[in-house]
């Protein structure tokens, strides 16, 4: 409501992209990794779909969380399951986390004229058998963390994640190292939280806990309002 | 004797003494951007029944995409038997409400009556157009008065409508379906509670600017029944963990004691009256 008076003509430019919210989180621990995600899918101030998962298996000790623009996380997914495929054809084994982050790096990168619109973080084993998180920013710049919160609620989950795993901006506290069940209530509280006060976050959890034994699935009801 | 007027008629024609200022002030900001108004991302409705007007709002106030307040007030106080919901910009309904009200009390105190709903919806009327739009303020006023009940809705720019049912708010469409399907004249008081109940929920679960619980308030010829919450979210945060600090977890870098000198210079003691 800022100009009182018309100024001539006016020009609606089409935007190939659209923010369809959504928060994904990942925890690497001693001999486990975590990558959570909500299910909610939504445009503008309405819902898609109460049921649609960011967390997307890519091997048996790898998983990546895609939020940001819908279209482009389904279309990134797919290239990368060609790709891990036609890795696997070639050097008869299968990608390892490292070697997965690496190559998504560079899909990224080749498009850095025309991101995709996607925040991505995988979590999985590395090849000693270590939790690993690797996170992205849209054009392809990585690093490996402990811990990592992206998506519409990344900025509430961070600092909470800073503190509890972190164990930063805390004097004379033990330093202990994350179990897994502490670390998958840590994950379902945050979320519980994140849903109370970002619009974008809700509906479910979708928890996905990989270890050496194989990838476990969890999902627990989220507020829907 | 001066009758102290209800309003103070304003200067003639529209008034953008702020305008200039505002554009200033614009450059002042980084990145050319004025903190952005809270808005309330609302689902509102009002029902007409027999024995009077049901109002409903939900509870959530979001500052764009975060919520700002899990539990704030939408239906305002305007006059004994006037009550209004607003949506859109928070501080404008909120303001731009206590302002009718104030001079509505002003009117009964002269008057020695209640003010009836035209009163008010005029003066709303007046005041938002004068402003062309700039006070965002989309407002449903439900009351009763000798002449009938009433729901009337006011919007910003200074439409008005008199209607026998109606929702707004960015959970409007949402809201307004189930009022479509379910209001019928002349609705008994529980039919029409549950009504504008099952509509302000339709607009909490399809909008993610509504949310919460859910207030409801009942103006009658007998007086008002404003129950805040009358449904309380069905969500509760149920966080497993305790999240405590034990005292001493937050470094203490530097401490600097001031002692404040204080003087007596006069004692007084004054005996309150209490009967």
């Amino acid at each position: 409501m800022k100009d009182y008076h018309y100024t001539g003509a006016v020009e609606n430019r089409f935007s190939p992209y659209a923010f369809n919210g959504g928060t994904v989180l990942a925890v690497a621990g001693e001999d486990f990794a975590i990558v959570a995600s909500d299910t909610r899918l939504s445009e503008g101030y309405s819902i898609h779909s109460r049921d649609s998962p960011k967390c997307y298996k890519l091997t048996d000790t790898t998983v990546i969380g895609c939020s940001g623009f819908h279209g482009d996380c389904l279309t990134l997914t797919k290239i990368i399951d060609a790709r891990l495929k036609m890795y696997k054809h070639s050097n008869n084994k299968t990608m390892t986390s490292g070697a997965i982050a690496a190559m998504l790096s560079t899909i990224l990168y080749s498009r850095r004229f025309f991101p995709y619109y996607v925040y991505n973080i995988i979590g999985g084993l590395d090849e000693e058998g270590k939790g690993a998180v690797y996170s992205f920013d849209p054009v392809g710049s990585y690093q490996r963390d402990t811990y990592k919160a992206g998506g519409s609620a990344s900025a509430m989950l961070q600092p909470l994640l800073d503190n509890q795993i972190g164990f930063k901006n805390m004097e004379g506290v033990q330093h202990v190292p994350l179990t897994r069940e502490k670390a998958v209530q840590l994950v379902k509280d945050v979320f519980i939280s994140a849903a109370e006060r970002d619009v974008y976050t809700g509906d479910a959890l979708r928890i996905c806990i990989i270890t050496k034994e194989g990838i476990k699935e969890e999902t627990i009801p989220l507020r829907k309002d | 004797m001066a009758l102290s007027t209800v309003l103070e008629t304003p200067g003639a024609g529209f008034n953008f003494d702020n305008a200039a200022r505002n554009a200033a002030l614009e450059g002042l900001f980084e990145g050319g951007q004025t903190p952005k108004p809270l808005k309330t991302g609302t689902t509102i409705a009002g029902v007409v029944f027999k024995d009077g007007v049901v109002l409903g709002a939900d509870t959530r106030a979001t500052s764009s995409d975060v919520v700002a307040d899990k539990m704030c007030a939408k239906i305002h106080y305007i006059s004994p038997n006037i009550y209004c919901c607003g949506a859109g910009t928070a501080a404008d309904t909120e303001k731009t409400t206590d302002i009718l009200s104030s001079n509505l009390s002003i009117f009964s105190l002269n008057s020695g009556r209640n003010p009836r709903m035209v009163m008010a919806v005029n003066i709303l009327q007046d005041m938002l157009y004068r402003y062309h739009g700039q006070i965002g303020a989309n407002l449903i006023l439900g009351g009763v008065d000798c002449t009938g009940n009433h729901l009337y809705t006011v919007g910003p720019y200074g439409s008005v409508n008199k209607v026998p049912y109606l929702a707004m708010g960015s959970g409007d469409l949402a809201a307004l379906g189930i009022l479509e399907d379910g209001f019928k004249h002349d609705l008994e008081l529980e039919k029409a509670k549950e009504l504008v109940r099952a509509a302000i929920h339709a607009g909490i679960m399809s909008d993610l600017g509504s949310g919460n619980n859910i207030d409801i308030c009942v103006i009658t010829k007998e007086g008002v029944d404003y129950i805040r919450p009358y449904k309380e979210s069905e969500y509760k945060d149920d966080r497993k963990m305790k999240y405590k600090y034990r005292p001493g977890t937050t470094a203490v870098l530097t401490e600097k004691v001031v002692p404040l000198n204080l003087e007596v210079v006069q004692e007084m003691v004054q005996k309150m009256e209490t009967v």
